[in-house]
């Protein structure tokens, strides 16, 4: 790197730097490793650069005279640069040279009180909770005004929201079901074989489904499918301003995303659970046959003699309630988002998650519930 | 003008086409080296197609591009890599990277290329975000600050490396007409200072006058080049209508159906 400077120290401990040649992006890199050190050992009580030679000067070349600069000792020591024409001064100008300041290495954030961070954590989830109850009211009263102005709602909306949410996740919701139906019968028969009571296994998987496994299962997967979806798209919308659009189009962007979003979910979840329950008990029915050698008729006579029409209603009402949990939540996220392309994600997993929890949470109040019931 | 120079983008009868959509078809263009080319045209007609097409992120339908000697639309990765190193964008709508400071945006590609240890590279950036005047804002999020500041900030993350050639779409649209003018300022400090080849689409009058050795303007009804040559000469001797048009700010009602 020696082509590039020579040095030179005075009697008076004036140190002086010739640059030469370029002094840009190409050459940066490699000219202040080793000439900043160079300067650092001498610890001069002055520096001169003199760019006189210089041939090519860019930001990269103003980068290596402000390493220079701040290789003196602090406070003390000056430092000057010789010989600047036109091309290089404007440059320096225009970076603000002679002000720009050598921060401490990257301002790390204070570790903040322990205190002070639950504060405000704390002060973050009642905030989250307060904006929760209020687009519960907002979403009441879109409703009610959909109610008596039917002609605000976006049919055609709500027509595509139950093709995506319900049409395009039967495949899978059947899939999962059925497997799980064969799961549980499997599982289930080990046991009940020992005691010959194999006939059981049908009451047992038609009850699991129809009460239970149908109802979540059919409700995590349209968690994570529709939910998802719906927040990440009003995310998107939010943080491209579309929301903020649609506001200052006179809608109300509650009745114009949330509600055929909810709608259609009332509508089409219950309906999947139905198939879920039917898969189930198909699954159920082929271990029953192929594996406990039970006859079709058997075990699907045994089925009906054991579900109640209370028991499937039972179900599907749990199901429309965890339909309107996994909308909400999933335009709520939506409507929260923040920032960029992470904000939308955030949201999209901040859907998933929260509609799992309180999907939970609620089956395990009606299941409380159902025991005093009785 | 400098034509003795060689050209250091050549693109040789490009068809670009979305789909079933032909948006150029048979364009001849060259760009010579250190010289600022001023893209113009209507909105739609295909001018941030051309850029797109010029650094490799849509292959044309048919013809070639070759940028300092490599055909970017048939040679290798590794030339590909090399091409890109020389090559600096601003798009239009800025991409700045949402989850990273304006600060971070900018160190992305001088981490990745440069050897400078990191506590320098917080200098430069710092150099680098005063030049296009955020120095203040290099802790801010890009949705924190204006339309304007982005297309800033995108600037000073284009001009990252010091790239050979600049492509810059309409980077002061949207910006007030004193920053706007210190744009230009940069730009035509920026082809001086280091040569750099630069090749902006824009339809700010003002700044085509000020900033552009040679202008083309593209149209969407011929899809291809209508007229190209020095700013001035055109406004005054252009027979084309719609070269005149666009000069003189006036609309043959022909026209403004056909553009817009
Ligand atoms: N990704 C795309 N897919 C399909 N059509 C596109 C795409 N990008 C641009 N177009 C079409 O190409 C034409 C030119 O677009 P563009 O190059 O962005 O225009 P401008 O000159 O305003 O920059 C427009 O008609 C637009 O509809
Ligand atoms: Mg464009």
């Amino acid at each position: 790197m020696k082509e590039y400077y020579d040095i030179f120290e005075r009697d008076d401990g004036e140190l002086i730097v010739r640059l030469k040649g370029r002094l840009d992006v190409k050459n940066a890199a490699a000219i202040l490793q080793t000439l900043s050190s160079e300067v650092k050992t001498r610890s001069p009580s002055s520096l001169v650069v003199d760019i006189d030679q210089v041939t090519a000067f860019d930001d990269y070349g103003a980068l290596i005279l402000f390493e220079l600069k701040h290789q003196l000792p602090l406070d003390n020591g000056s430092f000057r640069i010789e010989n600047v024409s036109s091309k290089p001064e404007e440059i320096l100008a225009q970076i603000n040279f002679d002000e720009q300041e050598k921060y401490a290495i990257p301002q790390k954030k204070r570790a903040v009180n322990i205190l002070v961070r639950l504060g405000d954590a704390t002060i973050r989830h009642l905030d989250n909770i307060r904006f929760m109850v209020s687009f519960i009211g907002s979403v009441v009263l879109s409703f009610l005004h959909v109610l008596f102005h039917p002609k605000s709602l976006r049919v055609d909306d709500t027509i595509d929201a139950m093709e995506k949410t319900g049409v395009d996740a039967l495949p899978i919701v059947a899939l999962i079901s059925f497997l799980l139906g064969l799961i549980i019968a499997f599982m289930s028969s080990i046991q009940l074989q020992q005691f010959g009571a194999n006939i059981y296994v049908a009451s047992l998987v038609a009850l699991a489904m129809t009460s239970e496994l149908g109802p979540i299962m059919t409700a995590i997967i349209v968690a994570g499918r529709s939910g998802s979806a719906f927040a990440a798209e009003i995310g998107t919308m939010k943080i491209y301003e579309e929301i903020d659009a649609l506001f200052t189009m006179g809608f109300n962007p509650t009745i114009f995303l949330t509600i055929p979003k909810i709608l259609a979910s009332i509508i089409v979840v219950p309906l999947l659970t139905l198939f879920s329950n039917l898969f189930g008990i198909a699954g159920g029915l082929v271990v029953g046959v192929f594996m406990l050698g039970l006859t079709p008729g058997t075990y699907i006579s045994q089925t009906i003699e054991t579900i109640t029409l209370f028991e499937v209603l039972w179900g599907l009402t749990k199901s429309a309630i965890f339909a309107v949990l996994i909308a909400w939540v999933g335009c709520l996220r939506g409507f929260q988002t923040r920032g960029g392309a992470a904000g939308v994600g955030n949201a999209a997993t901040s859907a998933v998650v929260t509609s799992i929890f309180l999907i939970v949470l609620f089956d395990s109040i009606f299941a409380v519930i159902r025991s005093y019931w009785r | 003008m400098k034509n003795q120079q060689k050209p250091i983008i050549t693109v040789q009868n490009l068809v670009a086409q979305y789909g079933e959509n032909v948006i150029l078809d048979g364009v001849n263009l060259e760009v010579f080296k250190g010289e600022i080319l001023v893209v113009l045209g209507g909105s739609g007609c295909g001018k941030s197609t051309l850029l797109r097409h010029m650094v490799g992120l849509d292959v044309p339908r048919s013809g070639n591009i070759i940028v300092d000697g490599i055909d970017i639309t048939n040679c290798n990765d590794a030339d590909f890599k090399t091409t890109l190193r020389k090559i600096g964008i601003l798009f239009q709508s800025s991409a700045l990277f949402g989850s990273m400071t304006l600060a971070e945006n900018m160190a992305v590609p001088i981490a990745e290329y440069s050897d400078l240890p990191k506590s320098v590279i917080t200098d430069l950036i710092r150099m680098k975000l005063c030049r296009v005047d955020l120095s203040e804002f290099e802790n801010y999020l890009p949705f924190e600050i204006s339309g304007g500041m982005k297309k800033r900030a995108g600037l000073a993350r284009a001009l990252a490396l010091n790239p050979e050639i600049l492509f810059l779409d309409e980077p002061t649209a949207g910006l007030d007409p004193v920053s706007a003018a210190e744009i230009d300022n940069l730009i035509l400090q920026i082809n001086q200072s280091s040569k750099t080849t630069i090749v902006i689409v824009t339809h700010e009058l003002f700044s085509i006058f000020k900033v552009a050795h040679r202008v083309i303007m593209l149209d969407k009804s011929t899809k291809g080049i209508i007229a190209q040559g020095d700013p001035q000469y055109l406004k005054d001797h252009s027979e084309n209508k719609k070269v005149k048009g666009f000069f003189n700010r006036e609309s043959s009602s022909g026209q403004l159906s056909e553009t817009l």
